[in-house]
């Protein structure tokens, strides 16, 4: 039986735990001098990315190389796409290849799951229009849980995301992994660029959540304004905007020391941080770049590794019950 | 099956003590002392032997100033039966030290298939060159699927394929 990893809600917050606890071994892996590990040999994972990215795609190449799996990728631009060949076609076409993973990007919201449906490859979402991008997430849980230390969870924890939370995909996801993690989140956002339906605390004043009188958040993460995505006019100009919402030299001397900020990259300098990243101690962007291997490296194991999880339905083959009886 | 039989102890946790001792004065014999000589425990079963084993040489040769080295590796990923049963990583590898040119004393609880080494092996060759590596166990149960042998074992335990055998610090127990 296979499985995916489309959404962080379906992962759940047990399966959010499981992955990190395996990014600690896949990050141990990293850290050697020959970063390779034999463990899904001959297994092939095929990125597809209907929308542009550097960093997402490479990471999980990365990923997928360090566990010796074989990777393709399916560039869109030089495809049968143009021919007019349907998205179901293509996916067909690739898996009739033999394919183990799909690492999809995609701009219309729920493209995943249609994949997910009409191929029996594992399909990982890698971002689906404003919707979700778990991956994501979980770098930056990983992030977060080996910057402070706390393997157990975030609870008490103080987030605020700021930005344009009505057109990221990050936002959603990594809102709903810090609440599976026990952290309170808070969104900072002009009015028009919230979504229209919120279960989050919301505000309108980045100075409200930033301070150091044990009042300010503790972890600051801040989004991409998304130009790309801007086609109607919802904030008056991008200078208004950072005065407003940006971090300033101003706001980033207020920060609180412990404070992380975080940010999903990449960074339109000047707009969202105003500042020289080497003069917030408390950056951790690098580090979200560098964990978001070890943790792809997590999921495509969890995925490609065939371990049946214990508290789901998962038919186990006889083969397999057999073996496990004969471990020692 | 084997969930008929009752448990039985075959080891008690004085039996663990002694064959842990006696496999500390075998490394040493061997090696003619303990240059560059490190102790690496299998995650997770062999670690806690390991540590043991560690203890032991350092208390009989106390008169050497450096404690023996001793970590940790975890074989999930080298294993070949990942895809055939759940194969995840328990824990951490903790290799702090130079693999190249040591003397490696790979240390598990239970010697069975073999499997488990031969992916030890590999992980360890991912760290460096060994000039030699050695094999502790404190169980030896049998059923070898792999041309590999223990140079030190704390007990030959024959055993049948639909029996397990558990090893703690309290003893070993057959089920």
């Amino acid at each position: 039986m296979k499985r995916s990893l489309l959404s962080i809600s379906e992962l759940g917050s047990d399966g959010v735990q499981r992955i990190l606890d395996l990014a600690d071994t896949m990050a141990e892996v990293s850290r050697r001098p020959n970063p390779k590990v034999p463990a899904l040999r001959g297994k092939t994972v095929c990125s597809v990315f209907f929308e542009d990215s550097t960093r997402t795609r490479l990471s999980f190449e990365t990923a997928a190389k360090r566990l010796s799996a074989d990777t393709m990728t399916f560039a869109v631009s030089q495809s049968s796409l143009s021919k007019g060949e349907s998205l179901r076609d293509t996916i067909e076409t690739i898996a009739a290849m033999g394919v183990d993973a799909f690492v999809i990007r995609h701009s219309s919201t729920g493209a995943p799951w249609l994949v997910d449906g009409w191929t029996k490859a594992s399909v990982v979402n890698a971002g689906d229009g404003w919707h979700a991008h778990p991956t994501q997430a979980l770098l930056d849980m990983y992030t977060v849980r080996t910057a402070l230390n706390r393997p157990e969870g975030f609870d008490g924890l103080r987030v605020a995301i700021v930005g344009d939370i009505k057109h990221s995909r990050v936002a959603r996801s990594t809102t709903a992994a810090f609440k599976a993690m026990g952290a309170h989140v808070t969104w900072v956002a002009p009015t028009t660029l919230m979504p229209p339906v919120v279960d989050e605390a919301v505000t309108d004043r980045l100075d409200d959540v930033i301070g150091t009188d044990g009042e300010g958040v503790d972890i600051l993460y801040m989004l991409r304004m998304q130009n790309e995505r801007m086609t109607e006019a919802l904030v008056p100009n991008l200078r208004e905007y950072t005065n407003r919402f940006g971090l300033t030299p101003a706001r980033a001397a207020r920060l609180a020391p412990h404070t992380l900020v975080m940010h999903p990259g990449p960074v339109n300098r000047g707009v969202e941080i105003a500042v020289d990243l080497s003069e917030l101690p408390g950056a951790v962007i690098n580090q979200q770049v560098t964990n978001g291997i070890s943790v792809r490296m997590a999921v495509l194991y969890d995925l490609l590794s065939a371990n049946p999880d214990p508290t789901s339905d998962i038919e186990i083959t006889e083969a397999v019950a057999a073996a496990r009886t004969e471990q020692p | 099956m084997s969930q008929d039989r009752a448990p039985k102890a075959v080891l008690g946790p004085e039996d663990v003590r002694r064959a842990t001792t006696r496999m500390a004065h075998e490394i040493i014999e061997r090696n003619q002392g303990l240059d560059g000589v490190v102790l690496v425990g299998i995650q997770t079963g062999g670690v806690w032997l390991a540590e043991a084993l560690g203890a032991e040489i350092n208390r009989i040769d106390a008169d050497v100033v450096d404690d023996i080295p001793v970590g940790s590796i975890d074989a999930s990923l080298y294993r070949d039966d990942i895809g055939l049963r759940p194969v995840s990583p328990g824990s951490v590898s903790n290799v702090t030290f130079e693999i190249d040119d040591a003397v490696i004393v790979l240390v598990d609880d239970v010697l069975y298939t073999g499997r488990t080494v031969r992916a030890a092996l590999d992980a360890l060759g991912d760290y460096g060159r060994p000039r030699a590596v050695q094999l502790a166990v404190l169980v030896d149960r049998g059923h070898r699927e792999l041309p590999i042998r223990p140079d030190y074992v704390g007990k030959n335990l024959p055993t049948s394929t639909d029996e397990s055998v558990s090893v703690t610090v309290d003893g070993v127990v057959i089920a």
